[in-house]
């Protein structure tokens, strides 16, 4: 049985835990709306990218870049995690891990060797433990305020250059796509060779689409296009990892908040019963006493 | 004169999307002007003043990093690496910029290096240009 004065300070840090969480909420609410701002407006150019790139890859016969058709082997992939580089975000970084703990697994017991790039030193906290081996480098965005574009482009080309120096045969990247407040998506996305989605939503060009001109030739833009493709995917992945990120924060903190209140109720409800009974009882002792005068 | 739809995208935003008279983009291989009913072209670009001309007198100008030019049927789309309207520009910054990148051609150590730094210069040249003196 906790003495009066155990019951007071349990309440009063659990009270303190909920200022806290509620200040965090509040504080994600405000980044989510800022980061779901950054990704919105990364969008346009995302989609003019993609179809721009689906015309050109359109008009390539078989071939064409490595970026674009891959190097014809499948024996090495990189495997470039994106996660937060916080915690006190729900289910958001491990379920991104699990998505890559997965692959990795699948990928592994097809004899395949993985290599790992960790984005984020959450994901790399936890993925270290099983595979240390296999991640080859941690690239951390901490202290940044906002994603720039050329954040995700010196990964891009990071990405690029190791694949040049013929380090790995596929990439794929993993991060959380944001659907909604409480639902943030796990999704691996294939970059290298590059995925392009014969889109027919795309907005249909009128007339013969081979009847571009290229300047200076298809295969020069072709080929500055792509690494760019790259860069733009890894931004996209970014900015919707981040608006995920204050999503599952604040649902999280949400639950928090509101679990403290519940524990604060259940505490308070004892604090009060045990003075009570201790009222009570040294109001029998006196009577008691009384008594037997 | 007719008009027809521009969009300038930079990854971070939409800079300009709307209907307009005429587009002087600065090409890789030299500057051109798009009027409506332009054949098909795909270009990139470099460094430079993009013009954008509405029609109504209103003219205006930014600046691009790299990028590349898209003129189809349905409009021109230029999709910049980097955008600044020109009023936005700092020309000290610049100035500071193009002073290190001017030291960082001079330190260069291998061709690689060297080739990135006169790029660079050149671009922040070409930037510092664009918004006279």
């Amino acid at each position: 049985m906790p003495s009066l004065k155990d019951l007071r300070n349990r309440i009063s840090s659990v009270k303190a835990t909920q200022k806290i969480t509620k200040a965090m909420q509040m504080v994600a609410a405000a980044k989510l709306r800022r980061a779901q701002m950054a990704a919105e407006a990364a969008r346009p150019y995302a989609e003019r990218m993609e179809s721009v790139l689906a015309n050109l890859a359109s008009g390539v016969s078989t071939g064409g870049p490595q970026l674009l058709a891959g190097n014809g082997r499948d024996d090495v992939h990189l495997l470039v995690v994106a996660t937060a580089e916080r915690g006190l975000c729900g289910a958001f970084n491990s379920s991104i891990v699990r998505l890559t703990r997965e692959h990795v697994n699948r990928l592994q017991g097809q004899g395949k060797t993985v290599k790992i790039l960790c984005v984020g030193k959450k994901g790399y906290d936890q993925l270290r433990r099983q595979y240390e081996k296999e991640i080859v480098e941690l690239i951390e965005l901490r202290g940044l305020k906002t994603i720039g574009f050329e954040n995700a482009d010196e990964i891009g080309k990071k990405i690029i250059a190791m694949f040049e120096a013929g380090e790995f045969d596929v990439a794929t990247l993993f991060f959380s796509r944001f659907k909604s407040v409480i639902a943030q998506l796990p999704t691996a996305q294939q970059l290298i060779p590059a995925q392009i989605a014969a889109n027919e939503n795309a907005p249909a060009v009128e007339g013969p689409q081979t009847s571009y001109e290229y300047e200076p030739g298809q295969d020069e833009i072709l080929s500055e296009l792509l690494p760019r493709n790259i860069s733009i995917q890894v931004f996209r992945a970014l900015l919707e990892n981040a608006a995920s990120e204050q999503g599952a924060r604040m649902s999280a903190m949400d639950n928090a908040t509101r679990n403290a209140g519940d524990m604060i109720k259940k505490q308070t409800t004892l604090y009060n019963r045990s003075r009570q009974a201790i009222i009570t009882k040294e109001l029998i002792e006196i009577i008691s006493g009384a008594e037997a005068l | 004169m007719a008009a027809f739809h521009f969009e300038l995208v930079s990854p971070e935003k939409l800079l300009f999307s709307g209907d307009v008279e005429s587009v002087v983009a600065p090409g890789a291989e030299g500057q051109f002007t798009v009027l409506k009913d332009h054949a098909p072209v795909m270009t990139t670009l470099k460094a430079g003043v993009v013009t954008i001309d509405g029609g109504d007198g209103k003219v205006e100008k930014l600046f691009v990093r790299g990028g590349f030019a898209d003129v189809n049927a349905a409009g021109f789309t230029i999709l910049a690496e980097l955008a600044l309207a020109l009023a936005d520009i700092d020309a000290a910054k610049v100035d500071a910029d193009i002073k290190n990148a001017r030291e960082d051609l001079a330190d260069a150590k291998s061709d690689e290096t060297r080739g990135a730094a006169a790029e660079k210069l050149a671009q922040l040249e070409e930037m510092r240009a664009s918004i006279g003196a």
